[in-house]
């Protein structure tokens, strides 16, 4: 089994992917064996003026997360992410929350191997 | 004393102002460029750089063998600086804004600390005139911490040789801007008759009014857009201590980096007089304290 995050727009699997993974609105964690879901609230983050990349992913360790699905990640987050070894999938965004997690499920996918959005 | 030159506005003429309030003050004086983010002060006053060093911030270097990943740290890092992340403890530095409460509260001694580089501090001579400046370096974010340090090298140089300085402050309002006029005895700020100065120039007395540094005003450019600095400044009782025209002289010189005093007896005067006028604020303020 493998417990996966995918960033949301809202707390179940028919909301769409929110695209950002650092200020995203919170996190659908599935597990992908018993296919049930949990939600995980970014707000936190979204009030940091700096650091939220880093906030976020330190709340993907906290939960056990192994594999983060999402548009993009910024330097930050990903070095945060791959320092605690979770993976991240890439532009999984314009879908929504469950489809991507049957793209992943299908094994559509690349792990990213760096991160796809500069310091802004 | 210690004189700073600020605008709200970027572009009002706050260095043009600096260097020739500096080149005519009477008293031996230092000439202190603080907009870190793009000094421009030594373009105009040519020193010969005689000391040039790196200033650094003291930033978090965990000792991984230590650490117990309790999250003290962590959780008192306002700035993500330093995180326990599942079982590894990930440090940020340039993140770090140095106020070493993760050494504090480590209770393993597992935090020491380790350095990033904020910019250079240069140090020089322009004739009479004592220059010193801070430059960030590209790509570092913090600003004030270099700031203070150029500061406390100033009170340092001012407490050995006795003299003024006039500070050429970064435009703006927030913690930069502040942070270079907050030690001074007097804020000149130089202004615009135009909207955008009007505006800014009510921001900046706004953001430095807390401070009760006695302030005064300059308008540059003076015969273009209308009379609401001005006007403003009469209802507020706040000075305009000089007026510089709207001139094609002016700009022509300012692009060749001259010093506007230098350019005429007339403007010589002028800024001889704006100092003057500045010392006798300042004179003012102290027989009647607030």
């Amino acid at each position: 089994m493998s417990k996966i995050a995918v960033t949301s727009e809202g707390p179940g699997l028919k909301d769409m992917v929110d695209p950002r993974f650092g200020r995203a609105a919170g996190f659908v964690v599935v597990d992908t064996t018993t296919k049930e879901h949990t939600y995980v609230d970014n707000g936190t983050s979204q009030a940091l003026a700096h650091g939220a990349g880093i906030q976020a992913a330190r709340l993907m360790a906290d939960a056990g997360v192994e594999v983060v699905l999402t548009g993009y990640v910024g330097p930050k987050a990903f070095e945060a992410l791959k320092a605690v070894g979770i993976k991240t999938v890439q532009n999984m965004d314009k879908i929504s929350v469950g489809q991507a997690v049957e793209k992943y499920i299908a094994g559509q996918y690349d792990y990213a191997q760096t991160p796809n959005r500069q310091h802004h | 004393m210690i004189i700073s030159v600020a605008s709200g506005k970027g572009g009002t003429g706050k260095t043009t102002v600096s260097a020739s309030l500096a080149a005519v003050w009477k008293r031996p004086v230092t000439g202190v460029d603080l907009d870190v983010e793009e000094p421009n002060l030594h373009i105009f006053l040519k020193p010969d750089i005689v000391h040039e060093e790196k200033v650094y911030l003291e930033v978090p270097r965990v000792d991984e063998s230590r650490c117990t990943l309790c999250g003290k740290c962590s959780d008192l890092c306002q700035f993500k600086a330093i995180n326990v992340m599942g079982s590894a403890i990930l440090t940020f530095p340039e993140m770090c804004h140095g106020c070493g409460g993760c050494l504090a509260v480590c209770p393993e001694d597992a935090v020491s600390w380790g350095t990033r580089q904020l910019g250079t501090m240069s140090r020089g001579k322009s004739g009479p005139i004592d220059f010193l400046m801070g430059s960030l370096r590209v790509g570092e974010a913090m600003s004030p911490p270099l700031m203070r340090q150029v500061k406390d090298r100033l009170k340092c140089d001012l407490a050995r040789t006795g003299s003024d300085a006039i500070i050429d402050a970064p435009p703006g309002v927030s913690c930069p801007a502040v942070n270079a006029v907050m030690d001074s005895d007097f804020i000149l700020l130089v202004t615009e008759p135009t909207p955008f100065g009007f505006h800014d120039f009510q921001l900046a007395l706004e953001a430095f009014a807390p401070l009760n540094i006695p302030a005064g005003a300059l308008i540059n450019r003076s015969g273009i857009g209308d009379d609401s600095v001005q006007r403003f400044c009469q209802e507020q009782g706040i000075p305009v201590l000089a007026w510089i025209p709207f001139d094609t002289d002016i700009a022509s010189a300012y692009s060749r980096g001259k010093v506007i005093a230098d350019l005429s007896l007339e403007f010589r005067q002028k800024f001889s007089q704006l100092a003057a006028s500045i010392i006798e604020q300042i004179g003012e303020n102290e027989a009647c304290p607030k």
